[in-house]
């Protein structure tokens, strides 16, 4: 008979963790920030296709980093969510916190039971009408959600990003600067991010409707001066 | 409420419908056995709706009055909708259902646009509603009629375009201008003659106006300006812009210069006719 080897528990939730944690380090990485006026969102992004940053409903946006395919679905489920929820109920009911604890159920889930973890980090984020009402909730591949204040940063390296932005003043910023300091954070001090090379979205203080507002190149180009 | 999801051969893709009808909540599954039971029941009805394209694009309007049999049931009824950005519908029929219907294509087109990052073409939409027209067709035909109208701008070919609908999902683009409901003959008939050559916003405006004023001058159906409560016909234009519903003053001001010029200083009105009709 064949006997499997015993391994510990430790050891395998160890070993898929660091398999989750080597695919979302090979990609690059993402801010969103609040200000006065909006939520930016900020990730660095050659592709114009492969989208990181998007709609999920009216005052709610999704971003993620790692896999592409892989948080493309989970994309999917949440606008699905939302909008089911929002018929059955009603477009003021759709909230980000029950979206964040489903996202957070799906990926612990199969974290613990799929052959395989999903090898994403995903922010799931709310504009309130007010900065104090906004929600930044940051969920990880083991299905551990953090709720962030301010800003968050999501991507395989994100300390020196996070070091970046604490050490920046944050308070009255409008979209403009905030967008500059998205982008310098996520480039560093050794290089430049241009227009083409990050893929930048916002959620505006609306008073009703949908917040959510993808920037071009050259709106890009115009605030980053 | 979970998180939906699906194996790859079950997906539902962009479908909002799609998706709801996956989920058990498709609405119009309900509607339809009901309606299999074969009770007749009083159903309130919305009416005249029109549209007309203009030289940047198309306006689109309608009156407010919806009835049940002989009685008013609202005088407010709201039948000109935005769908998405660029496109808005316009409903005649049972109030009930054509609300449902308008409620379902414009979560459809979000839905769309969300889930794949682009909206669907004009076309595509005006195909969309087309098929939620035929789903309704066993209720269209226990009396519940939904006709809807289409109007959008067209991003791609860089202009206006009209569809009219008809009860089995049948669509028809329109060159010029489009009428739906009960009033539609005598609103028809005035935007025809009333068109001449390229007209701009403003005529178009008050030529869709003063069609819906005639309509509910003859038709019981109808509801026409009522200053006394302040309620006047929904009227929205699409261009390049998108979709921009008119403010209600303005709506109110036109109305008043066209009830002007068939009123004489001293209160008669010589320039319309009392009509015929027995009691």
């Amino acid at each position: 008979m064949n006997m499997p080897f015993y391994v510990a528990p430790e050891q395998m939730m160890k070993d898929r963790a660091d398999y989750a944690q080597k695919g979302i380090a090979r990609g690059r990485s993402l801010v969103a920030i609040e200000c006065t006026d909006a939520i930016v969102l900020c990730a660095e992004n050659p592709s114009r296709n492969l989208r990181k940053i998007s709609e999920i409903y009216d005052r709610i946006a999704f971003a993620g980093v790692g896999r592409y395919n892989e948080y493309d679905q989970l994309r999917i489920a949440g606008i699905r969510h939302a909008d089911t929820k929002g018929y059955t109920y009603s477009r003021d009911d759709v909230d980000s916190q029950a979206l964040a604890n489903q996202y957070a159920q799906m990926l612990g889930q199969i974290f613990t039971n799929e052959m395989k973890p999903l090898e994403v980090e995903i922010l799931v984020v709310s504009a309130g009408f007010e900065p104090s009402g906004d929600r930044l909730f940051h969920i990880r591949y083991d299905g551990s959600v953090s709720d962030e204040e301010g800003f968050a940063v999501l991507g395989g390296d994100p300390d020196p990003i996070r070091e970046r932005l604490s050490a920046a003043d944050l308070s009255g910023l409008d979209i403009g600067a905030t967008l500059k300091l998205a982008v310098s954070a996520l480039a560093g001090p050794d290089r430049t991010l241009g227009a083409e090379e990050v893929e930048v979205a916002v959620l505006d203080r609306l008073d009703e409707g949908r917040c959510f507002r993808r920037l071009e190149n050259d709106e890009i180009t115009g605030l980053l001066g | 409420m979970t998180l939906p999801h699906f194996s790859t051969s079950d997906d539902p893709g962009p479908s909002f419908t799609g998706l709801l009808s996956k989920l058990d909540l498709d609405p119009s599954a309900a509607l339809n056995e009901a309606i299999q039971s074969g009770h007749n029941l009083e159903i309130t009805h919305g009416t005249t709706v029109v549209a007309s394209k203009y030289k940047d694009g198309v306006v689109i309007a309608g009156d407010r009055r919806a009835t049940s049999g002989n009685l008013i049931s609202h005088r407010t009824m709201q039948k000109v909708f935005a769908a998405d950005r660029w496109s808005g519908v316009a409903i005649a029929g049972a109030a009930g259902p054509a609300i449902e219907m308008v409620k379902m294509f414009q979560l459809q087109l979000e839905h769309y646009e969300k889930v794949e990052g682009h909206s669907l073409s004009l076309e595509g939409k005006a195909n969309q509603l087309s098929m939620m027209v035929r789903n309704h067709l066993p209720a269209a035909m226990q009396g519940m009629v939904v006709v809807p109208l289409f109007a959008g701008f067209d991003r791609r070919r860089d202009r206006g375009r009209l569809f009219a609908y008809d009860v089995t999902g049948g669509r028809y683009e329109e060159e010029d201008y489009v009428a739906s409901g009960s009033g539609s003959l005598h609103a028809k008939t005035v935007i025809k003659l009333g068109r001449a050559g390229d007209l701009d916003r403003d005529a178009t405006v008050d030529l869709l106006i003063r069609s819906l004023f005639m309509a509910a001058d003859d038709d019981s159906a109808t509801g026409g300006p009522d200053s006394m409560r302040g309620i006047y016909p929904i009227v929205a234009t699409i261009d390049g812009d998108g979709f921009k519903e008119l403010e209600e003053d303005e709506i109110a001001g036109r109305f008043a210069s066209i009830v002007s010029e068939y009123v004489d200083g001293d209160g008669t009105n010589p320039n319309i006719t009392t009509g015929g009709g027995s009691v």
